[in-house]
C-alpha cells in the first residue's frame, strides 16, 4: 500500500521556510505530511476505506493514503492514514499565556523564602471533588517528588500539607484557614465531561467568600490544566503536564514576594 | 523447581508471620459487623429496589433497625422474626418498612431457635442460586471453553452501560478474556449501591445490579458466539464492599477487585470498617468461585517501584492469609503486582522480571494479576506502546494469570475502541512469539535477577515480622504501605462499625464457608 522505498511523488512546491505559513513537516520543508488514525462505525471493506479517505480530505489532507485498516469486531473499522495537510499557521501571531516565573532549584527557593519572607511558608494541597487520583498532588507535594524533582515536603522553608484525594472544597479551605496557609494548590486529574470546571470554580468562590483571596496564592495543576484556563477561573496560575514541584514552589514564593506577603 | 533459587525457609517464615498477622486481625473482625455487612445480608435475602426518595431498600431496612438501636443483634434476626410474624417475604417487609407501615423492631419476639431456623431456611434459595451460577460457569468453560492464560483483561469505562456493552463485545471479539467495567469516579465512597440501569457516570459506569445483569447477558451472548467464556469483572471495594460481592455472586460476575488494605490506604476508608467488610466480601467471593484481584500494584503508584517492591510481596502474603481465612482457595487469588519501574532505569527490565518470577514461585497456584505501566506513561503513545510490549514479555515469560492490558493512551483518556484493539494485538503478538521462553531460559546463578529476588524476599520477610510484632493496625498508622499513613479511628465509615451482641448471627457465613461447593 505504501509508495515504495523511494517517494516518487511530485515535490514541485516552495521549500523555503516561511514563519507566517508553517506547514507540517515529514521529510521536506512544506510537504505538510501528517499521520492520523481513527475509527469509523462502518464494516471493514473497500467502502469503509473510501469513507476514511474522503473524511481525511475533508480535514484538509491531500492525497490521503490509507495504509492500514483493522476490524474492530462490531462492524467498525480502524484506519491509519498518511497524507499532506494543506493548512498552515502564522507562527508570528501566536500568543500563549504562560506562568511568568523563573524556576529556581529547591535550595534557591528555600533561600528566596529566607531572604524575602523570613519565615516558613504554609502550603495546603489536595485533589478535590470526586477525583480519586493522588498521583498529581503526590508528585508535587510528597517528600520523594517525581522524576528526580523533590516534592514540597522536602523544602526546609515550606510546611507542606497533602490532604490526599476526594477532598471536598470546604474541607480544603477549612484546613487552609486552620493552618493560616499562604498557598492552596489543587490537582485535577479526572477531566472527563469537564467535571473539573465547576469543581475548580466552586473552590474560588469559597476562598473569596471566606475573604482569603488576597491572602493566599491559589494554584491549580493537572494534565489537562492550562495556565489560561486557571487564570480564567480565577486562579493565580495553572500548571500542565511536565511541571514539577520546583515550578510550583518558585511561582508561589515569587507571587508572595510580589504581593509583599511577609 | 525454583529458577531463582529462593530460600524456602525464608518463604515459610514470611507466610507464617502473615498467618499470625491475619489471625490477630481476625479476632477483631469476628466480634464486629458493619452496616454494609448487614445491608449485604438484606440483599442476599432478596431485598432490592428503592423507596420513593430513591434510597435503596437494604439501606432503608438497616437504618430502620440501627435507629431503633437493634442492629447489634444483626439484621438477619429482625428479617426472620418479621417473616414469622407477618408471613410476608423479606422484600414485602422492606417495602412495608419503607412506607412506614411495618416496624420490625416492635414485632413480638419469637423464640431464638425458631428465628434462627427461619433465618437459615430463608437464606438457602440465594445460596443455591450462587452455587448454580458457579456450576453454570464451570460447565460453560468445560463444554465450550475459555482463553489461555494469561487472560487478557481490558477495561470499559464509557459511563453508559449500553455503550459499555458495545465496547465490551468488540473487545471480546478482538480477543479479550476478561472485561472490567470501571466504576464511576467516587462510587467507592458512597455508602449505598445505586439502583437500576445507568447511562451517566464520570470516568466509569455505576456498579448496579441491573448493570451487572445487562453486561453479563451481553458477554454470555458473545461468549457463545466465540466459543470462549468471557469473564466479567467489577470492583468489590469501598464502603459497599460486601454488597457488591453479593450482587456479583447473584449475577455471576467472575472476577472482583477485592483487597484487604486498598480502601484504607487509597480511599481513606476507616481500617476497622474495611477489615470487617473484606472478610464477608471474601466469604461470598470464595463461595461464588470469583477470582479476587488484590491491589498491591497501587502501592507502586505512590511509592517507588524499586524501593517499595518488598511491600508488594509482604502485602501479597497478608492478602493470601486473609483470603484463606475467608475460605477463598489459592486458585481464586489474583494477587496483584505491577510493571511500574521508571523506564529510564538501567536493567529495569531485569528487576521487573525478578519480581514477577518471584511472585510466580512463591504463589504457584494463584492466577497472579499483573498491572501495566501507568505512572510513567506520558502521552507519548509510541513509547507507551513499547513499554506495554516489554510488560507483555515479562508476563508470558513468568506465566502470569491475568494480564491487565496496558493502553498507549494511559494518562490521556479512557481508551478508544481502537486503542484497546491495538493493545490486544500487542499482547497476542508477544505471547505467541515468546510462548515458551520461560521454559527455555534459566537465570544466571548469582546474577542480577537472582540476587534481586533474594533481596526483595528477605526485606519482605523482615517487614512481615515487624508487622507481626507491632500489629497490622499500627503498621498502617505508621505508613509502611504505599507511603500512606492512616489512623485507626480516622477515615470514612467508622460510624458504620459496631460490636456484635452474643445473640448476633449471620446465617450466610456458615452456609458459604462450610457448605458444599
Amino acid at each position: 500500500m505504501s509508495g515504495g522505498l523511494y517517494s516518487t511523488e511530485n515535490k514541485e512546491f516552495d521549500k523555503t521556510f516561511d514563519p507566517t505559513k508553517v506547514k507540517a513537516y515529514g521529510d521536506t520543508m512544506n510537504d505538510g505530511k501528517v499521520q492520523l488514525s481513527f475509527t469509523l462505525p462502518l464494516p471493514i471493506g473497500d467502502e469503509a476505506k473510501e469513507a476514511a479517505r474522503q473524511l481525511a480530505m475533508k480535514m484538509g489532507i491531500e492525497e490521503p493514503n490509507v495504509t492500514h485498516m483493522m476490524d474492530m469486531g462490531v462492524g467498525y473499522t480502524f484506519f491509519v492514514v498518511y497524507g499532506s495537510c494543506v493548512h498552515s499557521v502564522d507562527s508570528t501571531k501566536i500568543v500563549v499565556p504562560k506562568v511568568e516565573t523563573n524556576t529556581m532549584s529547591m535550595e534557591e527557593t528555600d533561600e528566596f523564602i529566607r531572604k524575602n519572607i523570613g519565615r516558613k511558608i504554609v502550603v495546603v494541597g489536595a485533589c478535590t471533588g470526586t477525583d480519586a487520583h493522588t498521583v498529581g498532588i503526590d508528585a508535587i507535594m510528597n517528600m520523594k517528588g517525581f522524576a528526580g524533582h523533590y516534592g514540597l515536603e522536602r523544602y526546609q522553608m515550606i510546611e507542606a500539607v497533602n490532604m490526599g484525594s476526594q477532598v471536598p472544597n470546604e474541607e480544603l479551605v477549612a484546613k487552609a484557614i486552620e493552618l493560616n496557609a499562604d498557598a492552596i494548590i489543587v490537582s485535577q486529574v479526572v477531566t472527563q465531561k469537564n467535571v473539573h470546571i465547576p469543581n475548580m470554580t466552586e473552590l474560588v468562590e469559597i476562598v473569596e467568600a471566606e475573604g482569603l483571596r488576597d491572602k493566599v496564592v491559589l494554584v491549580a495543576g493537572g494534565p489537562r490544566i492550562s495556565h489560561e484556563l486557571a487564570k480564567e477561573l480565577g486562579y493565580d496560575a495553572g500548571f500542565g503536564s511536565g511541571t514539577y514541584a520546583d515550578d510550583v514552589a518558585s511561582f508561589i514564593v515569587q507571587e508572595m514576594a510580589k504581593r509583599g506577603i511577609k | 523447581m525454583s529458577k531463582l533459587n529462593l530460600d524456602q525457609n525464608l518463604i515459610n517464615r514470611g507466610r507464617e508471620a502473615a498467618r499470625r498477622i491475619a489471625e490477630d486481625t481476625q479476632k477483631f473482625i469476628d466480634v464486629h459487623s458493619t452496616v454494609a455487612v448487614e445491608r449485604t445480608i438484606a440483599r442476599l435475602y432478596g431485598i432490592d429496589g428503592v423507596d420513593d426518595a430513591g434510597v435503596p431498600l437494604p439501606n432503608v431496612i438497616v437504618e430502620h433497625v440501627k435507629n431503633a438501636g437493634g442492629l447489634t443483634k444483626g439484621i438477619a434476626y429482625y428479617i426472620a422474626n418479621a417473616v414469622i410474624n407477618t408471613g410476608l417475604t423479606p422484600q414485602e417487609i422492606a417495602e412495608g418498612v419503607a412506607r412506614g407501615e411495618i416496624d420490625i423492631c416492635r414485632l413480638p419476639e419469637k423464640p431464638m431457635e425458631e428465628v434462627a431456623a427461619k433465618a437459615q431456611e430463608l437464606a438457602i434459595p440465594t445460596v443455591e442460586r450462587i452455587k448454580n451460577n458457579r456450576k453454570y460457569r464451570e460447565d460453560f468453560i468445560k463444554n465450550i471453553g475459555e482463553g489461555p492464560k494469561p487472560y487478557l483483561y481490558v477495561i470499559v469505562a464509557t459511563g453508559n452501560i449500553y455503550e459499555d456493552v458495545i465496547q465490551a463485545q468488540s473487545a471480546a471479539r478482538q480477543g479479550a478474556d476478561v472485561i472490567a467495567v470501571i466504576r464511576t469516579t467516587g462510587q467507592s465512597l458512597l455508602d449505598y449501591v445505586p439502583y437500576g440501569a445507568t447511562t451517566e457516570g464520570f470516568g466509569g459506569t455505576y456498579a448496579t445490579q441491573e448493570n451487572f445483569r445487562i453486561m453479563r447477558k451481553a458477554l454470555d451472548e458473545v461468549g457463545q458466539e466465540l466459543g470462549r467464556y468471557i469473564r466479567l469483572c467489577n470492583y468489590c471495594s469501598g464502603l459497599c464492599m460486601p454488597e457488591i460481592a453479593a450482587m456479583g455472586a447473584m449475577e455471576r460476575l467472575d472476577v472482583m477487585l477485592n483487597d484487604a488494605l486498598y480502601g484504607i490506604l487509597f480511599r481513606d476508608i476507616n481500617m476497622q470498617r474495611t477489615l470487617v467488610d473484606q472478610f464477608f466480601s471474601r466469604v461470598i467471593n470464595g463461595y461464588a468461585g470469583v477470582i479476587i484481584n488484590t491491589g498491591e500494584d497501587n502501592y507502586l503508584t505512590t511509592a517507588d517501584a524499586v524501593e517499595a517492591a518488598h511491600t508488594v510481596l509482604a502485602s501479597q502474603f497478608i492478602n493470601e492469609q486473609f483470603a484463606l481465612k475467608a475460605g477463598l482457595p489459592e486458585e481464586q487469588m489474583g494477587l496483584g503486582h505491577a510493571f511500574e519501574m521508571d523506564p529510564s532505569l538501567e536493567n529495569g527490565f531485569l528487576l521487573e522480571l525478578a519480581q514477577a518470577q518471584m511472585a510466580r514461585e512463591i504463589f504457584p497456584k494463584a492466577p497472579l494479576k499483573y498491572m501495566p505501566p501507568t505512572k510513567f506513561m506520558t502521552g507519548n503513545i509510541f513509547r507507551g506502546h513499547i513499554q506495554d510490549a516489554l510488560f507483555n514479555a515479562i508476563s508470558i515469560w513468568t506465566n502470569q494469570g491475568i494480564q491487565l492490558l496496558g493502553m498507549m493512551s494511559e494518562a490521556i483518556h479512557t481508551p478508544f475502541i481502537s486503542e484497546r484493539a491495538l493493545s490486544i494485538e500487542n499482547a497476542r503478538y508477544v505471547f505467541n512469539n515468546m510462548k515458551s521462553i520461560g521454559d527455555e531460559v534459566e537465570f544466571k546463578k548469582d546474577g542480577i535477577i537472582v540476587n534481586r529476588a533474594k533481596e526483595v524476599l528477605s526485606k519482605a520477610v523482615d517487614l512481615l515480622e515487624e508487622i507481626e510484632r507491632e500489629g497490622l493496625f499500627s503498621t498502617i498508622e505508621q505508613g509502611k504501605f504505599g507511603d500512606v499513613k492512616r489512623s485507626r479511628t480516622g477515615g470514612k465509615g467508622l460510624d458504620g462499625v459496631f460490636t456484635k451482641d452474643a445473640e448476633y448471627f449471620n446465617p450466610f457465613i456458615p452456609l458459604m464457608l462450610g457448605g458444599d461447593r
